[in-house]
């Protein structure tokens, strides 16, 4: 009995891939148009990742720039950055001094002749202090600001914060607009599919009903429909997937130029094991529910004649 | 083995095609339905095959009232049958084996027992070493005959036939008929619709008669007086 059953499997997904086969181009347009589907979220989903992880993370990419004011030596600035250093949550302190501003300023700025017109220095020295993960909540960085203005050297602490929370807002929109378009393009997956099945089955009415004439069950006559709708999803998915393997592959090199440029070494990530599984799982399902629905309501319809 | 007792069949456009018919059909039995075109012989036939079902009255086969057949027994029941139609009802895009395979496929049988049953079906009915043609290579009295190896290839206790020589010249007909009884033979009910009379009188058999829906008679040999010939 479960050799006959495995025997029914195997010869239904058999003909499927048979008949998939036999029509090359209209399979491959169908797969086509899935692949598309599942690749657009699919790239959306790596696109956020990637901004995530090429931002390092944000939780740790709050900055406090604290200004000194004009008059204020380097060597008390240091002194200060050292003390700052050693108080509790704080990760990292960075001296910019005046002289290492300008000269960087006068490189990548392009005003440095107009620089050199000036007399003196206007940048005051700067410190960047980074505070730990775990001190990075709003109520932390009102305290350590508090401490750091308490300074009489001090000119204005700035806490760096405000692009931190644009820039979730805008991941955090875009994983919205992910969802929908994740949403809306499964929806046209499930709808694709069916209206495949729905012409094959329409295709194949004379051989459905024979097969009821001769005692074929609903199981049996749905099995091969439902075969044909997952492999188009694993198809597409599949697809999916090497277009969008393709794609970083290409953007790679000009990504890492362009993070190169702002000073970084970071490099385009491609679709991991877990990214693959999620859309190979989507395709796979997304078929099989669209065959299904496709069969429950079409092969309804089909008694045999007599 | 086959119980109809007054059984009604009215269309959904009105038409009553039986009308409180009552017989019945012995197993192992070869058993005629006469009577002209729209006497009701398909209607007999469709209420077997649960093709359709009465109007009104029971309808009882190998014990079984088909009334209360639940339709997902519906698959399993019409596996105990085995279908022979006029126009064959061959799938044109497979080759003779896959036709004649294709109930043991849908039974679930393993491929090298089907390999077998299949041949065997093919030699009963003269077509062995055809297995790979396609219908439309073979003649209308060949495809006949793979319709016929495929409503027997699955052992069914019962052979049910809708005008199986309806497309044949005389010689052919006989010969299908000569076929259905060796089935008969080895103990398989069979049951023949037809209005060829010649055939009815050649073999000699039972016949139920139909005349608009109501059984006329049934006797050893038809009573031409109440069959019309065409």
């Amino acid at each position: 009995m479960i050799s006959g059953y495995l025997t029914h499997h195997a010869q239904a997904l058999l003909g499927s891939v048979g008949r998939l086969a036999r029509a090359p181009f209209a399979t491959a347009l169908t797969v086509l148009v899935i692949g598309l589907a599942l690749a657009l979220p699919l790239a959306l989903a790596l696109f956020v990742t990637n901004a995530l992880n090429a931002t390092g993370g944000f939780t740790g990419a709050v900055d406090v720039s604290v200004y000194f004011k004009p008059e204020v030596a380097l060597s008390r600035v240091q002194q200060l950055a050292q003390s700052t250093r050693v108080r509790p949550g704080v990760a990292s302190v960075q001296v910019i001094s005046a002289a290492d501003a300008l000269e960087e300023f006068r490189q990548y700025s392009g005003f440095g002749t107009a620089l050199a017109a000036l007399g003196s220095n206007p940048l005051p020295n700067v410190l960047h202090v980074r505070p730990s993960p775990q001190a990075s909540a709003p109520a932390d960085l009102e305290t350590l600001k508090h401490y750091l203005s308490a300074w009489p050297e001090v000119d204005v602490v700035q806490v760096d914060s405000e692009w931190v929370l644009r820039f979730n807002a805008i991941l955090d929109l875009l994983r919205r607009v992910l969802s929908i378009a994740a949403i809306l393009l499964g929806a046209g997956v499930l709808a694709v599919v069916g209206n495949t099945i729905r012409l094959e089955i329409q295709g194949r009415r004379t051989e459905i009903e024979v097969v009821r004439l001769v005692g074929g069950s609903n199981r049996f006559v749905r099995r091969p429909f439902l075969y044909t709708g997952t492999l188009y999803g694993l198809g597409g998915a599949l697809l999916a997937w090497g277009m969008v393997g393709i794609a970083v592959r290409v953007l790679r090199a000009p990504v890492a130029t362009l993070a190169q440029l702002y000073g970084s070494r970071y490099t385009l990530n491609g679709p991991g094991p877990q990214e693959i599984g999620l859309v190979l799982a989507a395709g796979v399902i997304l078929g099989w529910l669209g065959a299904w629905v496709a069969a429950a309501r079409h092969l309804r319809g089909i008694e045999p004649r007599a | 083995m086959i119980l109809f007792e007054r059984v009604t069949k009215r269309y959904r456009n009105g038409r009553e095609a039986l009308r409180a018919a009552t017989f019945s059909i012995d197993r192992g039995e070869m058993v005629f339905l006469t009577g002209r075109s729209g006497a009701g012989k398909s209607t007999v036939l469709k209420l077997i095959a649960l093709l359709e079902r009465p109007t009104r009255g029971s309808v009882v086969v190998n014990g079984q009232n088909l009334g209360t057949l639940k339709s997902r027994h519906l698959p399993a029941y019409r596996r105990t049958l085995g279908l022979v139609f006029q126009e064959h009802r061959l799938l044109d895009d497979r080759p003779v084996f896959d036709n004649v395979a294709l109930p043991l496929v849908v039974a679930g049988v393993a491929p090298a027992e089907m390999d077998k049953r299949v041949r065997a079906a093919l030699d009963q009915v003269g077509l062995l070493g055809k297995e790979r043609m396609l219908p439309n290579e073979l003649s209308v009295g060949e495809q006949q005959r793979v319709g016929i190896a495929r409503a027997v290839v699955a052992k069914p206790a019962v052979l049910i036939a809708d005008e199986p020589t309806g497309n044949l010249d005389p010689g052919l007909a006989l010969e299908v008929m000569k076929l259905f009884k060796r089935f008969q033979d080895v103990g398989v009910t069979v049951i023949v619709a037809t209005h060829d009379l010649h055939v009815v009188h050649e073999f000699g058999q039972r016949s139920i008669v139909l005349d608009d829906g109501q059984v006329q008679g049934s006797a050893d040999a038809p009573l031409p007086s109440m069959t019309a010939t065409r």
